[in-house]
């Protein structure tokens, strides 16, 4: 058993916070300069092309990448073989607001969504996995809302066709339309129960996005959905041209025999996160 | 490519078609959800609005603390159509020009037109390059909502898009339905 002082992830998740805000991810700036390549609409291309020159100077000035420096989504994949002395929970916590608090973001967290006062960079929301192993992964996602509220969840039948699943996912992006910065990541999460859904969209955020799924009915429904999606014209920043968005990511779990849960989580084109294992 | 300084003045506004590039230069004053909520409380219990909005624009946007040496930090666009209930009034007390992204509801594309007023697209998720056309930036009220606070910016040149103009002409085909 290996044993790990909580206070020890405090400056981890400090450093990961500056680094996701500031650091535009390789796999999407890849795609975003291959979506500028491709491009021809001119309004369109100008636009990709501020996309990618405000990445280079968030990065150079050591600037946040968007001004919606979000709700700090952390997942924590645990080894089961790791022991942890201490309060996890709020050094967590702390590493945020230090990270925030050093790297000049905006607080955009407020204690009461009913009363909505005085925004904090915390508390995060935290999603925990148990894996084998004595180590711990730990990724921070900084999560805008400007995408996050365009989030959907429907419960299908489980005889449903593939094509309304695929017309639902379609059709959400369409009622988006240019409001969420695209172009988009679309993460979907299917199956599971409609919490876990919702979990599976989110995480399909962070994988690669110049990868697609091993398992072929979900890869062929992944490329499927990102050449519809970018015939709706909506284009970076709603100016028309084909990149509507950069990559469908989906992600299923096994479910019950009654249901079939589909979840979509949006990102803008500034989808941030950084990872760390100690 | 037109140059418009805020305050807005009519001549300004009229010669401005929705689809046209602006380089926008002048004050200009932020406000996001909580804000409008506060104008539109002080509108209907008739009470003094925190600053004059004779001809001004209001830029939807919470913006990041300037770190040292710099007025502001990440500045970029918040969603407009989440406002879209509160800017027919805010219209009729005087702004003439609302900055933001994404579509408006039919709502704000009739009161742009009766009032003679203007909406305009500043570049979604570029807060960083956005950040450099603000040369000044001050909390004009409201301290204790934070980033929602209201910010007054002198900016220079900032790069902006007509969305829709005063004649109606509205670049969306499809209003928010908000």
């Amino acid at each position: 058993m290996r044993i790990i002082k909580a206070e020890k992830f405090r400056n981890v998740i400090a450093d990961l916070c500056i680094r996701a805000n500031i650091e535009l991810r390789k796999d999407v700036l890849k795609r975003l300069k291959s979506a500028f390549r491709k491009e021809k609409n001119p309004k369109a291309k100008k636009a990709l092309a501020a996309i990618v020159e405000n990445a280079r100077v968030a990065k150079k000035d050591k600037l946040a990448i968007c001004q919606d420096t979000g709700l700090v989504c952390v997942f924590i994949a645990l080894g089961a073989d790791v022991k942890i002395t201490g309060d996890l929970k709020s050094a967590i916590n702390k590493g945020v607001e230090r990270g925030y608090e050093k790297g000049y973001f905006r607080n955009s967290v407020i204690k009461n969504p009913l009363l909505r006062l005085q925004p904090k960079s915390s508390p995060v929301v935290i999603h925990t996995d148990i894996v084998p192993g004595n180590k711990i992964k730990i990724t921070v996602m900084p999560k805008g809302f400007g995408c996050e509220n365009k989030s959907l969840l429907r419960m299908f039948n489980p005889t449903v066709d593939l094509d309304e699943i695929k017309a639902f996912i379609i059709g959400a992006v369409k009622s988006v339309g240019a409001d969420a910065c695209p172009p988009y990541i679309v993460g979907i999460g299917i199956g599971g129960t409609a919490d876990y859904a919702c979990f599976l969209a989110k995480r399909a955020l962070l994988r690669n996005v110049t990868t697609s799924q091993r398992h072929n009915v979900t890869s062929k429904l992944e490329k499927d959905l990102l050449k519809e999606i970018n015939k709706l014209k909506i284009g970076p920043m709603g100016l028309g041209g084909r990149a509507t968005a950069l990559a469908v990511n989906i992600e299923i779990y096994p479910t019950h025999i009654a249901g079939l849960p589909v979840a979509i989580n949006f990102s803008c084109h500034a989808l941030r996160s950084a990872s760390a294992v100690i | 490519m037109k140059t418009i300084v805020a305050p807005l003045d009519k001549g300004q506004i009229k010669k401005l078609k929705a689809g046209d590039e602006v380089l926008l230069s002048g004050e200009i004053y932020t406000a996001r959800d909580q804000a409008h909520k506060r104008f539109i409380e002080a509108i209907s219990k008739r009470k003094k609005l925190p600053f004059d909005f004779k001809n001004q624009i209001i830029y939807y946007c919470g913006p990041n603390p300037g770190k040292k040496g710099r007025p502001i930090g990440s500045c970029g666009p918040t969603t407009s159509s989440r406002v879209d209930k509160f800017t027919p009034a805010l219209i009729k007390a005087g702004i003439r020009g609302m900055i933001g992204k994404g579509a408006r509801a039919k709502e704000i594309v009739t009161a742009v037109k009766k009032y003679k007023a203007v909406y305009l697209l500043a570049p979604a998720g570029l807060g960083a390059l956005i950040s450099k056309f603000v040369k000044k930036a001050k909390v004009v009220c409201y301290k204790d909502l934070g980033p929602e606070a209201v910010y007054k910016f002198k900016v220079s040149k900032l790069p902006l898009i007509v969305a829709i103009d005063a004649k109606g002409n509205n670049i969306f085909t499809v209003h928010s339905n908000r």
